[in-house]
């Protein structure tokens, strides 16, 4: 490929891939299965210049390819704030990826679409949360692909063979004990997100291994627990022992090694983390959005009884965000009239930070996401305010911020 | 008084400039305007600071794989760092430093130190980076 055989973009793409194994010292590329792009997101004119290069020169990936959020909403971003130009731009940014062969799904929560990889897999994936998910949870094998290296890889069907591709560099390197953490904290709604941002704080970027969880979490539990670890941290791999697969003793986990660090998980370590997660303080709010990663079909679903027969308040705004695929299923199931019922406004493909789309006068926002939370300060310039699900759908039919925090206080 | 420590020269360059330094890693999608070269992330001990025209020393690059993006679109602009020094290899610098050749012809050199020698690295003071990955770090 490098001499041009295989047309012009297939050169630069394996150019830059070579050159990024030589930097991580790898030796060999391997074979892929299937890549998911984040380049898609749009932050400006030298992402749309590198993604129009390469669509124009006609080519196709190699390997199956989802791709991550639009920048752009086709369907409503006319009810928005989304600029003309913007969209414009978004368009021409969306249609240059989606030329190449590559499959529409637009969303960060590609593992809960029918494009899930399976166990062992060896992938070339980009978005942080969807990474952290398909090494920890499902024990596909993938480094942290960032923009742009994730469609080389898709172009070629290859990667560098290094980092967490290989076994050996799976294994955990810290320990977090959870054996300090009552069993009621843990059953908590907001828990997994709130040990995810402190889990990602705590280990940097090293691989935690978290254990003495009480119970069995469901997958969007540990979807939160991923995405909020990837945003606080540079977590493209954590075990939890006894659940995820590489993790079935601690001796697994850590691959017969020693941790290297132990940290035990306080009440107050936790508090902390759950304090800093808000920015803003008081009970005003403007908007309340879940879903990122996109909401998935079972997250609706509890969502749904929390809000059926209630109403948002006239001054509350309230926003789901997800895939285009789980809004149909959505549709089918009867849920998405209930959520129109009770004053619920949906964004498909695309959310509040992949698109410029709220309006100046909101200033507060209010989610149950660690990745809302952790980003919507520096992105959106906005003030947030974090809780569970159960306490932001209660705060939007208040009309103001209603925490139910007993446990988080006590 | 001057110190010479030695880094990898993950993509070289020789340049000259002030530092900007943290411990704390940095995610630049929500932590970098690429508009302004500002630092974003609120929670961020840099935050409020102007890193364009400086030497960005951060441990790694945490969150988002858009770090890429963000720097690369900071380059095209003109409010990205003149040079990046992390302790390890980061992927995420290497990556935007290969494409910014590639689109538009320049050189954001990318050093890795030896976490024991990024430790010395004090906030402000000049540096002078050479080819060979060698810095020399100046009086304040």
């Amino acid at each position: 490929m490098l001499d041009g055989e295989h047309g012009a973009a297939k050169q630069m793409a394996m150019s830059i891939l070579t050159q990024m194994a030589e930097v991580q010292g790898a030796t060999k590329l391997l074979d892929i299965t299937q890549a998911h792009i984040d380049a898609t997101v749009y932050v400006g004119d030298a992402g749309l210049e590198f993604a129009e290069r390469m669509a124009g020169l006609c080519v196709k990936v190699a390997v199956p390819s989802t791709l991550n959020v639009s920048p752009l909403d086709e369907s409503h971003w006319r009810e928005w704030s989304v600029p003309p130009e913007w969209a414009s731009k978004a368009r021409r940014q969306m249609h240059a990826y989606q030329s190449m062969g590559t499959t529409p799904t637009w969303t960060c929560a590609p593992y809960q679409t029918m494009h899930r990889p399976s166990f062992g897999e060896q992938i070339a994936w980009g978005e942080s949360n969807a990474v952290s998910f398909a090494n920890s949870v499902i024990g596909a094998r993938t480094q942290l692909y960032a923009d742009m290296l994730d469609i080389c890889c898709a172009l070629t069907g290859r990667a560098p063979a290094t980092g967490l591709h290989l076994k050996e560099n799976r294994a955990g390197n810290i320990l977090l004990s959870l054996e300090s953490v009552p069993e009621e904290v843990q059953g908590e709604d907001s828990f997994f997100t709130v040990l995810g941002y402190l889990m990602g704080n705590l280990a940097g970027n090293r691989i935690p291994v978290v254990e003495g969880l009480i119970g069995s979490p469901h997958e969007d539990q540990l979807k939160a627990l991923a995405a909020s670890a990837a945003s606080s941290g540079a977590i493209a791999m954590f075990h939890v022992v006894g659940l995820t697969p590489e993790a079935s003793t601690r001796e697994a986990a850590f691959q017969g090694l020693r941790p290297e660090e132990r940290i035990d998980i306080t009440l107050s370590l936790l508090r902390r983390a759950r304090a800093e997660l808000s920015t803003a303080s008081g009970d005003h709010l403007d908007l309340v959005v879940l879903g990122s990663p996109h909401l998935s079909i079972s997250e609706i679903k509890r969502l749904i009884p929390l809000l059926q027969g209630k109403r948002t308040h006239p001054e509350v705004q309230f926003l789901v965000t997800t895939s285009r695929a789980v809004a149909r299923l959505a549709e089918e199931s009867g849920a998405m009239e209930i959520l129109r019922a009770f004053g619920a406004k949906v964004t498909v493909d695309t959310c509040i930070l992949t698109t410029p789309m709220l309006p100046e006068g909101i200033k507060v926002l209010m989610t149950n996401a660690g990745k809302f939370a952790y980003y919507a300060p520096g992105l959106l310039g906005r003030e947030v305010v974090f809780g569970g699900m159960e306490d932001c759908v209660r705060s939007a039919v208040n009309g103001r911020v209603v925490l139910e925090d007993r446990l988080w206080k006590s | 008084m001057e110190e010479l420590i030695y880094a990898r020269p993950v993509i070289p360059g020789e340049i000259k400039g002030r530092l900007l330094v943290s411990s704390e890693p940095l995610s630049f999608w929500g932590g970098y305007d690429q508009q302004s070269g500002e630092i974003i992330d609120r929670r961020h001990p840099l935050s409020g600071k102007i890193a364009a025209g400086r030497v960005l020393a951060l441990p790694f690059t945490r969150g988002s794989s858009t770090t890429t993006m963000v720097l690369l679109e900071a380059v095209r602009v003109g409010v990205a760092p003149v040079a990046l020094v992390s302790s390890g290899v980061d992927s995420c610098f290497a990556l935007a430093s290969i494409v910014a050749k590639l689109l538009y012809g320049c050189t954001l050199p990318v050093l890795a130190l030896q976490k024991v020698d990024f430790d010395v690295l004090a906030p402000d003071r000049w540096v002078s980076i050479k080819m060979d990955g060698s810095i020399v770090i100046g009086a304040h």
